[in-house]
């Protein structure tokens, strides 16, 4: 049995076990491996993409759920660093390590789609699921203020 | 330099060039390997690779782990070169004795030793280069080579003569290696010291970034562990029926360690691991707890061998008797877990007698020879390709996952791509040892000390890791033991106790045990003398003008004696480590439910000359969070040998809402390089501590400052 969904933008059909989290189906069947897996539990946030939209931790979420439905990885933001966030993260040179950079550019994706002006407050609502071992939290905060004020330009 | 040449040689012999450097997780693998069988690759020395077409590849022998040195060791090289890092490619280097880090004698990526021992070496790696183009141009025009310029990847000479780096690369590389080549004063920098663009940026906001999780390699299958949940414990007999009917489940094997599951994809061994069934011989850490840990420590503190850490000064006892007060403190720092991110993996194919590994480790050699050793196998028959590393912190210096995909590998005769869960990673790791501090200090009438007796107990990482010799002094449980501060009468002892904990070292090691305890008892002894914390430490600072520097700077910048808002308290603390100068003030207040919250934390560092400032700004951001977990939240209890935590729930680092504003002031210095991956990890905890005291009136000398720490305190 295979579940057909769309990944960014794309048709893609995945013959995993329906109740393999999309994590795995995403990394290992559809090579894109740019989410990253950290916990296991929606605990750090590194697995996080969107479906339909909205922000959700593909490890704790089952390939039959996505079904029908549209999931976006970081690789979805651009693949030449033209995203305004990816720009801004650039700018502020965010990463360290980098490992957790996809869940937390996706977070921020999620958060600034529905939010061209966050405050500290709402950023801090959106990002306090995504951990960063490596204490980048102040350029990521820094970094979507920018990208807020860029596309709030556009 | 002779070193580089007698290396230069040995290196070539690797044949490491076409086996090929990973390159920046950007897709350029096999870059230097089709280079190389090509003709077109050369090689004037082990950290400097032009081609023809004057692409210019440099390699790090250390580890990028989030601390830069993918550009910072490059920027050292660039800056003799005379090129732009963006002419530059970069490439972990493979294990190789020319790799060393002579500050630790072993390629290794720790001890914020990268800029201190490259520091000089790679300026003149990238000088010896410069100077060997310039002698084959000098010999191609037959001309001066004073005449000649480098820059920029071109070279040029009198009546317009022109050749870039890569036409003369082949000539050059065929030039004898100049020994002392010319390098730079620091005042002619034109790279070092200048906030260059990290090269890996780029590669990490847009998922292509190779993480040794990444790494994929033809007819790999996938596998995971189940290790005795008692650390040292090993597999009696296990059923692996179950597990093996799981769909996508290629194998079953027992290793060292524990048992894998083998599947065609990951989640496949996950699943299936749960189902086995295994009998353990739990072994002697089955009786372990964490409370037994620190009451061993603190009884061998007691009546352990005592090692001097320094030789004392005056006469503590003497000192004592005639002082006007004595007082003493007692300190408990507890064991914590690394958890980088990524949890730990490797990828190893055993094919017969050569290894191939590929992952995330800070050390390269000891991967080779911990595998060749486990496996019978020769070390040059082991070919290893670092990748990025998705934290480290020292966990990646330990070479157990490495050993273990390789066993696996060998045991299925495929390639194999190990990746553990969180819980292995947290409830398996090398822990930062549990510490116990007791400090006696004698004050005069007016309150200054007059004398300290320092006692540090706790476990050497150094004898686990490296089989220092028992009742042998470690140097790094000795870091930040002895203060900056003119105390007359000084003892500093050390009592090293095995409690049959698994230990690791741990960011800032133990700066973080000694900085805590000292820095404490310093605003314990200020209080006591009726002084405010920070005038009583400037006092005892005369003739150290770089702790009163960092001090002074900290202090205004965070507005030191000015009134703050209601409900809110500043501490202080001052460190040495690392050959760095740092003061950090923290802002605290409590929440509603009395958990300490740090507003921000002001750090004033002199870390001395600086390759990137922008790094070391973002090292410091990242170990005043990383400190402040363990200052305020996290540790590792064991009980019945079980470690109890086992995810980011029960383990829970500091998240955004927690991060306080971090201001940083960075002190101009050209005196020689000091580390900045850890120290601001030791310092912040302190400073934390001294706020909270400042704040309650209570003082907590047991980590984490948990609200309850506080109630009882």
């Amino acid at each position: 049995m295979s579940v057909d969904f769309q990944i960014n933008g794309k048709a893609a059909k995945a013959n995993a076990e329906t109740d393999t989290p999309l994590l795995w189906v995403i990394r290992d069947e559809l090579g894109l491996t740019g989410t990253k897996f950290g916990c296991g539990a929606a605990l750090c946030g590194a697995c996080t993409v969107h479906v339909d939209g909205q922000p959700v931790r593909s490890c704790q979420t089952p390939l039959s759920t996505v079904s029908g439905k549209k999931v976006a990885t970081v690789e979805s933001l651009s693949s030449d660093n033209s995203h305004p966030l990816q720009a801004a993260w650039i700018k502020h040179e965010v990463p360290q390590c980098g490992y957790c950079q996809s869940g937390q550019l996706m977070s921020a994706a999620a958060l600034l789609a529905k939010n061209k002006n966050p405050s500290d407050a709402e950023i801090d609502q959106a990002m306090s699921g995504n951990l960063c071992r490596c204490g980048t939290y102040g350029r990521i905060r820094a970094a979507i203020k920018d990208a807020a004020a860029t596309m709030r330009k556009a | 330099m002779t070193q580089i040449t007698t290396s230069r040689r040995s290196f070539l012999k690797t044949g490491a060039v076409a086996s090929g450097g990973l390159m920046l997780g950007v897709h350029l693998p096999g870059t230097m390997g089709e280079a190389a069988a090509a003709g077109t690759l050369y090689t004037p020395n082990a950290w400097v690779h032009i081609a023809d077409d004057n692409t210019i590849t440099v390699l790090s022998a250390r580890s990028e782990m989030g601390q830069g040195v993918y550009t910072s060791m490059p920027m050292l090289i660039a800056e003799e070169l005379n090129v732009d890092i963006k002419q530059i490619k970069v490439a972990a280097a493979p294990p190789a004795a020319v790799y060393v880090n002579a500050l630790l004698g072993a390629q290794i990526t720790g001890g914020s030793t990268s800029v201190r021992d490259g520091w000089e070496k790679l300026r003149v790696a990238g000088a010896q280069v410069r100077e060997m183009l310039l002698t084959a141009a000098a010999a191609r025009w037959n001309v001066d080579k004073d005449t000649l310029k480098a820059n920029k990847g071109v070279i040029t000479g009198p009546g317009g003569r022109k050749a870039t780096y890569g036409d003369l690369a082949e000539a050059a590389s065929r030039m004898p290696v100049p020994e002392k080549p010319p390098i730079k004063d620091p005042k002619d920098f034109k790279i070092v010291g200048t906030r260059v663009k990290r090269v890996d940026t780029p590669a990490k906001v847009n998922g292509t970034a190779e993480f040794g999780i990444d790494v994929k390699l033809p007819g790999m299958v996938y596998a995971t562990i189940v290790q005795c949940p008692v650390i040292g414990g090993k597999v009696k007999s296990f059923d692996a029926a179950k597990a093996k009917a799981v769909n996508g489940v290629l194998d079953v094997v027992q290793v060292n360690d524990g048992v894998a599951v083998v599947a065609s994809n990951w989640w496949q061994a996950k699943k299936a691991s749960e189902l086995l069934s295994i009998q353990w011989d739990e072994g002697a850490g089955a009786t372990l707890s964490d409370e037994g840990v620190i009451s061993a420590t603190r009884q061998a503190a007691a009546t352990g061998k005592v090692l001097e850490i320094t030789k004392p000064q005056g006469d503590v006892n003497a000192a004592f008797q005639s002082a006007a007060k004595v007082m003493q403190a007692e300190y408990v720092t507890p064991m914590q877990s690394h958890a980088p991110l990524e949890p730990m993996n490797f990828t190893a194919h055993v094919q017969g007698d050569k290894v191939l590994l590929i992952g995330p480790t800070q050390f390269q050699q000891g991967a080779q020879g911990a595998v060749a050793a486990a496996l019978g196998a020769k070390p040059e028959d082991i070919t290893l390709q670092t990748t990025f590393l998705g934290g480290g912190f020292g966990r990646r210096l330990e070479l157990d996952f490495i050993v273990q995909a390789a066993q696996i590998s060998k045991a299925v005769n495929k390639p194999v791509k190990l990746l553990w869960t969180r819980e292995e990673d947290i409830t398996h790791d090398f822990y930062r040892p549990a510490g116990v501090m007791q400090v006696k200090a004698g004050l005069d009438a007016s309150g200054k000390p007059t004398a300290i007796h320092y006692k540090v107990a706790s476990q050497s990482v150094t004898q686990r890791a490296f089989g220092l010799p028992k009742d042998t002094l470690d140097p790094f449980m000795a870091e930040a033991a002895v203060a900056g501060y003119n105390i007359a009468n000084t003892k500093h002892d050390l009592v090293i106790h095995d409690t049959g904990v698994r230990v690791g070292y741990w960011r800032a090691v133990s700066h973080n045990m000694n900085a805590f305890a000292n820095e404490s008892f310093m605003d314990e002894m200020a209080k006591a003398a009726g002084k405010d914390p920070y005038q009583y430490r400037m006092d005892l600072l005369a003739g150290k003008p770089r702790f009163a520097n960092v001090l002074k700077l900290a202090a205004t910048k965070a507005g030191w004696g000015k009134p703050l808002a209601n409900g809110h308290a500043l501490g202080i603390a001052l460190m040495e480590g690392y050959d760095t100068y740092m003061a950090q003030v923290a802002e605290v207040s409590l929440d509603a439910s009395g958990e300490v919250k740090v507003h921000r934390v002001t750090v004033a560092a002199d870390v001395g000359h600086m390759v990137n400032p922008d790094t070391v700004e973002a090292q410091i951001q990242s170990s005043v969070i990383f400190g402040m977990g363990a200052g305020l939240k996290h540790q590792i209890t064991m009980n019945n040998g079980r470690v109890q935590q086992t995810n980011y729930n029960s383990f829970a680092p500091v998240r955004m809402y927690e991060a306080p504003k971090i201001d940083i002031v960075l002190v101009k210095s050209t005196e020689k390089p000091g580390g900045i991956g850890e120290p601001a990890t030791a310092v912040v905890v302190p400073a934390i501590a001294n706020a909270v005291a400042a704040l309650t009136g209570k003082r907590v000398r047991r980590l984490p400052i948990t609200a309850n720490a506080i109630k009882q305190a």
